[in-house]
């Protein structure tokens, strides 16, 4: 209104500048009684925890620092099949999940074979375990002999997680566009907009912006769930640590193995947390 | 009542309260007009305390509103702010709406909370719908029931924004009627709205802001009849035209 050019606002009152250090004394307070309240609930359980009686052993079974950087080089190159195998996956997944949930909405009678697939598609994949998946693929498909089927593991393993992922990614983006207001529709329909353009330009941007959380929450899942390859002979992480642990009788290797499937997972979540105050903030919620 | 000076709220770099003073006393209706943006729900809301304002002072009786010390929660209690639109909570029944604030809030048994709620229905005319979930009542009768809520919790102030620009004019005269009546019960209420007529009718002082500050502030007969300012003139010449 009256941002006039070359104007600096009026210094603040005497009360407002109390206010202000009010505030970040307040800040300032909250920082340090959430720093303290950590360390010394951290350090309790770690004094707990390390003063147990049977500390030393679990520390030398599980912990190793010997066994970590023994085990670390092969773990860390097999943890590259898991990197390259979630990230293959995550880019065919959400064309697919996209596509399925798409059908199963649209109310077009030309679709109805495709719906009643789609349909079947998903009750059958969300309800086999993945590692079942894993294996009917993995173990079926070499079998059938039939050519154009892809007979390395890799692809194999790949398969078997898009059929199980894409059915999980499509329900969670039908869901998204079933929660869109019926309005919506209605007001990209009387601008002229078409079905199609309605649901590309209106419907579709709100709905996966609606369901991104629960979508990551997905692709956390699947980051883990590459360790179920291992069971068709790939040697990913999972893997690798078990051979080493079968050799050495100590498990530290697979801690090694559980911390990166962690930190592959802690940006996706800080990602997700970040879209979802930002959404709030928007809505003027926050 | 209420005291307001000084107040300054800016976005970023855009000013949008420049320096505001207002006297509200108790039993008191005022309200507050102004073109689009001119900064009357960001007023309301500082009030509220859903925005940090940047300076001045706001008191409500002996209270700092401003006071970045005090226990919100509690000042709340004594305010009560009704919006444009989207008010009731959905997944509840008009009763479950109305007693909910003064249950959990005021602690007040449940018998007596659905007691008081049906006799503030009775009195907006919507007894029969105690049961219904807020989607199957129409707009205007959504927002009769969102200000009795408000009501419900005995505010000493009440603070309306723009109420009824959601809704179409057959609606807006029974919501209006609800507000006419709060204000002969003397309750004190500040209001921001587009309804010049109503706001001639029944505002005990109209407060005209522009450029983020008030330009005119006086009874509705004279700001109406014989604004000081010319831009009040203009506005009001722009928006009684149109009706
Ligand atoms: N959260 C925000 N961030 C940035 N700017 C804002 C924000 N809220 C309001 N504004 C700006 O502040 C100005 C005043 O807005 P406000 O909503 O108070 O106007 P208003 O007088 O209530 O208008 P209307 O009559 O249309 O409701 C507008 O220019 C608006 O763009
Ligand atoms: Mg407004």
């Amino acid at each position: 209104m009256t941002t006039l050019p070359g104007s600096s606002p009026p210094p603040p009152s005497a009360r407002q500048r109390e206010r202000n250090a009010y505030r970040r004394r307040r800040t300032v307070r909250r920082v340090v009684v959430g720093t303290v309240s950590s360390l010394v609930v951290l350090g309790l359980a770690a004094w707990v925890i390390t003063s147990a009686p049977g500390w030393p052993r679990v520390r030398e079974v599980y912990f190793s620092g010997h066994h970590a950087r023994e085990s670390f080089p092969a773990i860390w190159d097999a943890f590259w099949l898991n990197v390259r195998l979630f990230m293959t996956v995550e880019l065919i997944v959400l064309p697919l999940a996209l596509a399925v949930a798409v059908i199963r909405v649209v109310p077009a009678p030309a679709m109805a074979p495709f719906k009643f697939i789609a349909a079947v598609y998903t009750d059958v994949f969300r309800g086999i375990p993945t590692i079942l998946v894993v294996m009917l693929v993995g173990f079926g498909f070499p079998a059938l002999g039939l050519a154009g089927v892809p007979t390395s593991l890799f692809w194999l393993g790949a398969i078997a997680l898009t059929l199980s992922y894409g059915a999980y990614v499509a329900e969670v983006i039908r869901a998204g566009i079933l929660s869109i207001h019926p309005t919506q529709w209605a007001a990209g329909r009387a601008l002229g907009l078409t079905y199609g353009q309605t649901l590309v330009r209106v419907i579709l941007p709100q709905a996966i912006r609606n369901v991104t959380p629960p979508l990551m929450n997905d692709f956390v899942s699947l980051q883990k769930d590459t360790a179920l390859v291992s069971t068709i002979g790939l040697v990913e992480a999972l893997r690798a640590a078990q051979v080493y642990q079968a050799n050495t009788f100590n498990v530290t290797s697979m801690c090694v193995a559980a911390l990166f499937f962690i930190i592959v997972t802690i940006p996706l979540a800080r990602f997700t947390d970040w879209l979802t105050i930002r959404s709030m903030r928007r809505q003027g919620g926050l | 009542m209420l005291r307001i000076r000084a107040l300054r709220k800016s976005f970023g770099d855009h000013v949008v309260l420049d320096g505001i003073d207002l006297d509200v006393a108790r039993g008191e209706v005022v309200c507050l007009i102004g073109a689009s943006g001119s900064g009357k729900s960001t007023l309301l809301r500082c009030i509220d305390m859903l925005e940090e304002t940047d300076d001045g002072d706001i008191h409500l009786g002996d209270l700092e509103l401003t006071d970045p010390a005090i226990d919100q929660n509690r000042a709340r209690a004594r305010i009560a702010m009704v919006f444009q639109a989207f008010n009731l909570f959905p997944h509840m029944t008009v009763m479950q709406n109305l007693t909910l604030g003064p249950r959990r809030v005021k602690q007040v048994p449940h018998r007596e909370a659905e007691a008081r709620a049906r006799e503030l229905l009775a009195r907006v005319g919507l007894e029969a719908k105690a049961y219904a979930y807020p989607d199957s009542l129409s707009g205007g009768q959504q927002q009769r029931v969102a200000l009795i809520r408000a009501v419900a919790m005995d505010p000493e102030l009440l603070l309306l924004d723009e109420v009824t620009s959601a809704l179409d004019p057959l609606l807006v005269t029974e919501v209006l009627d609800v507000i006419r009546e709060l204000a002969r019960e003397g309750r004190t209420i500040v209001m921001a709205t587009h309804e010049m007529d109503f706001a001639r009718e029944c505002a005990d002082r109209i407060v005209f802001l522009s450029g983020g500050r008030i330009i005119e502030s006086g009874p509705p007969e004279q700001v109406f009849t014989a604004p000081r300012d010319q831009r009040t003139a203009q506005f009001l010449a722009r928006h009684t035209a149109r009706r």
